[in-house]
């Protein structure tokens, strides 16, 4: 197809989605400032369809059982970085005991960044609020003081200085879904864009 | 513009085209410009980028993204391509792709760091080295569509050598008006240039961008300590985050 072409970072590694390259870097992708978010205002908002909210303070969140996943990371951009390992708190154990029938959940950033999931990627051990990255308090340039961490689907889901989530009955679109990417984004199937 | 228009949802999958090459502009020493011809390209806006994708005889594929350099000519469309010395495909693209030879693309993408030529806010762009690409592209757009928004550009470089696009940007800062460019040089500046070598600070932007009561529209682009800085001193200087737009390079080789 390219005459002369043969690639050289060729890897067979089976844990490497199609169309992905390994990075020892951490490449950082966002659309605007980096918010700078002090922890004695942080709170993470969970609002159900119904209206009922749920809120934790940074202490609360903290006090929380907290997991230590390592895990792969797959960016829409094309590299992807393997066994890294974060802290924080499952989304299990912040949607335990939520009285919900929404099958979307929107997550919403410090900064005014949204991405929007179903609701159900977030349960069953799939995704975390973290606040920590390789043993040291998550730098505010990849999403600190806490981000979400959803490592099955194109890192943008991973919405870094997340200050909520809010479950909704209507999959909503959000910023990176406005503006042309996949819906779902999932790296294994290589949905980069609408229409993948 | 069509229907793959940046900002509406788009329901048709975009697929790969085949381009080749049809030009190859040398613009520094590890920089150039090529100029693909892509038959039924849709039309693009500034700042949006494409997925260019080789394959080897065995099948084997790798795709990177890059930025557009200006306005499609026809169903031709310029990438200017920073040669990465360990790179996989760029190292490709600017010393073996051959005039005819076929590659993939596939675009336009990108719906938010892009500029309209109905905006009529002042614009500030802040490029640092190759990030200059997209900025480019908006500086272009606004002279073919005799737009009047008051643009300024601030254009990081680690020596004049390394300027991309260095003539015309001369050009255009004299011809087209509303134009100001202007450059910080980080280890070696030309000479009769004022002032040392510097990474950008306040004092740059400060006296070469706009004051935020104007309320501009931002755009950054660069590596991403570069974005980072020249972001967190347009919030320190007043201009709200949703007025800041970056796009960041990182290594994509």
């Amino acid at each position: 197809m390219s005459p002369g072409f043969q690639g050289r970072r060729r890897t067979t590694d089976p844990a490497l989605p199609p169309g992905q390259y390994l990075t020892e870097d951490f490449p950082v992708l966002s659309a605007g400032p980096t918010p700078r978010v002090p922890l004695d205002r942080w709170e993470f908002v969970l609002a159900t369809e119904t209206g009922d909210e749920f809120r934790w303070s940074w202490a609360e969140l903290m006090a929380l059982p907290q997991e230590t996943p390592t895990v792969d990371i797959h960016c829409v951009t094309r590299w992807s970085k393997f066994g890294t390992s974060w802290q924080g708190v499952s989304l299990d154990v912040l949607l335990d005991g939520v009285d919900t029938a929404a099958d979307y959940a929107q997550a919403h950033s410090y900064g005014g960044y949204t991405t929007n999931l179903p609701l159900d990627d977030l349960r069953d051990g799939q995704a975390w609020v973290v606040h920590g990255y390789d043993g040291e308090p998550l730098p505010a340039e990849h999403g600190g003081p806490a981000r979400l961490l959803v490592p099955h689907l194109y890192f943008w889901k991973s919405a870094k200085w997340v200050r909520g989530l809010r479950l909704t009955v209507e999959d909503e679109p959000g910023f990176w879904e406005t503006a042309g990417y996949h819906d779902y984004g999932d790296p294994w199937r290589e949905q980069r864009y609408q229409g993948d | 513009m069509t229907a793959a228009a940046p900002g509406g949802r788009v329901a048709a999958p975009l697929g790969w085209r085949v381009a080749r090459l049809a030009q190859r502009r040398i613009e520094t020493p590890t920089a150039q410009t090529l100029v693909l011809s892509v038959p039924g390209w849709p039309g693009h806006l500034p700042g949006q980028h494409v997925d260019v994708r080789l394959t080897a005889p065995d099948g084997y594929q790798a795709a990177r993204s890059y930025s557009l350099a200006g306005p499609p000519d026809g169903d031709r469309i310029a990438l200017t391509v920073q040669r990465v010395p360990d790179g996989e495909v760029s190292p490709y693209l600017t010393d073996a792709w051959a005039e005819g030879d076929p590659v993939e693309v596939r675009g336009p993408v990108g719906g938010w760091f892009v500029w309209r030529s109905e905006q009529t806010a002042p614009v500030l762009l802040v490029a640092g080295g190759s990030g200059v690409v997209p900025l480019m592209a908006m500086v272009r757009a606004r002279r073919a569509a005799g737009s009047r928004a008051p643009f300024r550009l601030i254009y990081s470089v680690r020596t004049p050598a390394d300027v991309i696009y260095a003539d015309e940007l001369r050009t255009r800062a004299r011809d087209d008006f509303g134009l100001d460019v202007s450059y910080v040089y980080t280890r070696e500046a030309p000479d009769g240039w004022r002032g040392e070598p510097h990474r950008i600070g306040l004092a740059d932007v400060n006296t070469h961008g706009w004051p935020a009561d104007l309320e501009p529209l931002c755009y950054v682009c660069g590596p991403t300590g570069f974005v980072e800085t020249v972001a967190d001193l347009l919030v320190g200087l007043g201009h709200p985050t949703r007025r800041v737009r970056t796009e960041r390079f990182g290594p994509t080789g």
